[in-house]
């Protein structure tokens, strides 16, 4: 479960004060809103990666607000996917594993897992030039999968791929999360990709972050990736 | 047939106001090609012009009278064993303190920015002056200076670690420099990704960012290597030029020249260039083996 309890971040002049959301344990999140307003910030807030002026963040149940990054246990795929370009995928899929000092009978194991989970295995050797955008999605999914973490958080993951791509990286999204037992918050602009995967829609719209109804994804512009004001406002 | 600059109907006004768009004249590249080459060629001109003079000054033969002077080669010796500590050195240095600068946002960071290049706008002869009143005049000084004689036998001030020292007062800076646009360039996100996954700080700079900044840690050897080469006055000053032992390259140019050498000047000067080209190759060589 992530609770955002009061939250109050800020960057530079941007302010985003006071906001609070649930997403319970072992949901599949969206979270929708206007580019700039913040949605970055948040996840990045709940990575530990960004400090958090006031408030709370609780997972599941433990107030984490100061705790390192590495102490949070929280697979994350930013958005600009941020792969080590000196590694190869496998090393990828091994580096969490080998800094929780795992033997090298499980972390075999589990690059084998994810190798075919993700379909990467032909992957394995290459380095990160020259992978497409659905392979490099998959593995810095992958990077993100490896230590088995509760809470998985994915910022607009899915960008710049080719629709039939997308369709396919959506179903192995969800086919993780539910094999995974994951808690997942997945920001995005596109209103196919929402559909697909969300089980809940969480809005960031003028400052405030309000939980709504699957059905609102219908009032979502898909040409400006914008909600009506109607949606925001009520 | 188009040897002459007839007007054909591509090119004439009539064509150009009778078609559907009027072509814009592009005009030549070659002015502006003329201009980078003629500009940037005059100074690797002026650079090959200087090398031809120290040729037209020497022969073979005094470059081998000079070579088996025991003092020349003595010269030789220190000067490749020096510039490579120091060298070594201020990279060990400015790697740490490069990626601080790059990295961190803190309170007097200006502060410390400034100190790093205080050794770079510096007249060298300054920083030889400064270290050789540190070591002999002030309780610091002479207190380290006292200790590492008690300890290990060695002397500072007008001895061989002097020559280090004096190299690497001015070579780290430029170090230090190179590390820290070498940080700049390398993406912080990685970084911030491998924290979340588990990494330490420590861990995070070994394991994603050093991996990535060999080409500048190349980079930074290399000028440490040639600033070190080309150290003259703060050795001078603080390591003096005793023969056979302070005495570095640039040291016996001057020696050299002191005494109506002129030939043997030029030969050592030649070799230093010799040298440099030599060192600069291998390291930018292997530099590229090891980032490609």
């Amino acid at each position: 479960m992530i609770e955002l309890d009061d939250v109050t971040l800020r960057s530079g002049p941007f302010v985003l004060a006071n906001v609070s959301a649930v997403v319970p344990a072992g949901a599949y999140c969206v979270l929708m809103g206007e580019t700039g307003r913040g949605k970055t910030t948040i996840l990045e807030a709940i990575c530990g990666l960004r400090p958090v002026a006031a408030g709370r963040i609780l997972l599941d149940g433990t107030d984490v607000t100061r705790w390192k990054p590495a102490a949070r246990n929280i697979g994350y795929v930013p958005q600009d996917l941020a792969l080590f370009p000196t590694m190869t995928v496998r090393e990828h899929l091994e580096f969490a594993l080998r800094l929780r000092n795992a033997t090298a009978a499980t972390i075999r194991a589990r690059v084998d897992e994810l190798a075919d989970v993700l379909d990467i295995g032909p992957l394995l050797g290459r380095r990160m030039q020259g992978l497409s955008g659905g392979e490099s999605q998959r593995v810095a999914l992958g990077r993100a999968l490896s230590f088995r973490p509760r809470l998985l958080l994915l910022d607009e993951p899915l960008n710049a791929l080719d629709e039939s791509t997308r369709d396919r990286l959506c179903e192995l999204l969800r086919t993780v999360h539910r094999t995974g037992d994951l808690t997942t918050l997945h920001i995005t602009h596109n209103r196919a990709e929402a559909a697909q995967v969300a089980e809940r829609l969480l809005i960031l719209a003028d400052g405030t972050l309000r939980q709504r109804p699957l059905g609102d994804l219908q009032l979502l512009d898909s040409a400006t990736s914008t909600f009506s004001t109607a949606a925001a406002r009520n | 047939m188009t040897g002459n600059a007839v007007p054909t109907p591509l090119n004439s006004g009539a064509a150009e106001a009778a078609g559907p768009a009027a072509r814009h004249r592009v005009g030549s590249d070659v002015p502006f090609f003329i201009y980078l080459g003629g500009v940037g060629g005059s100074y690797i001109l002026l650079i090959l012009l200087m090398l031809a003079a120290d040729l037209t000054y020497t022969s073979p033969a005094d470059f081998a009278t000079a070579l088996e002077k025991p003092e020349i080669q003595y010269s030789i010796r220190l000067t490749l064993i020096s510039c490579t500590i120091s060298a070594l050195l201020a990279v060990l240095v400015a790697t740490p303190l490069g990626y601080l600068l790059s990295r961190f946002a803190f309170r007097g960071r200006w502060l410390i920015d400034t100190i790093v290049d205080i050794p770079i706008v510096l007249p060298p002869l300054v920083i030889g002056l400064s270290l050789l009143i540190l070591f002999n005049r002030t309780a610091v000084g002479i207190y380290a200076e006292r200790r590492l004689e008690d300890y290990f036998g060695l002397r500072i001030t007008f001895a061989e670690p002097a020559v280090v020292l004096a190299q690497f007062s001015v070579a780290c800076a430029f170090a230090v420099q190179t590390m820290r646009v070498t940080f700049d360039q390398i993406d912080t996100r990685a970084e911030q990704v491998s924290l979340t996954l588990g990494c330490r700080r420590s861990q995070a700079f070994l394991h994603v960012t050093m991996p990535q900044a060999w080409r500048g840690i190349i980079a930074a050897l290399t000028i440490a290597w040639a600033r070190s080469l080309g150290e003259f006055g703060p050795i001078l000053v603080f390591a003096g030029a005793t023969r056979m032992k302070t005495e570095v390259l640039s040291t016996t140019v001057f020696l050299e020249l002191s005494v109506g050498q002129l030939e043997a000047a030029v030969a050592v000067s030649l070799l230093m260039v010799l040298t440099a080209v030599g060192v600069l190759s291998v390291v930018r060589l292997v530099g590229t083996r090891v980032t490609a």
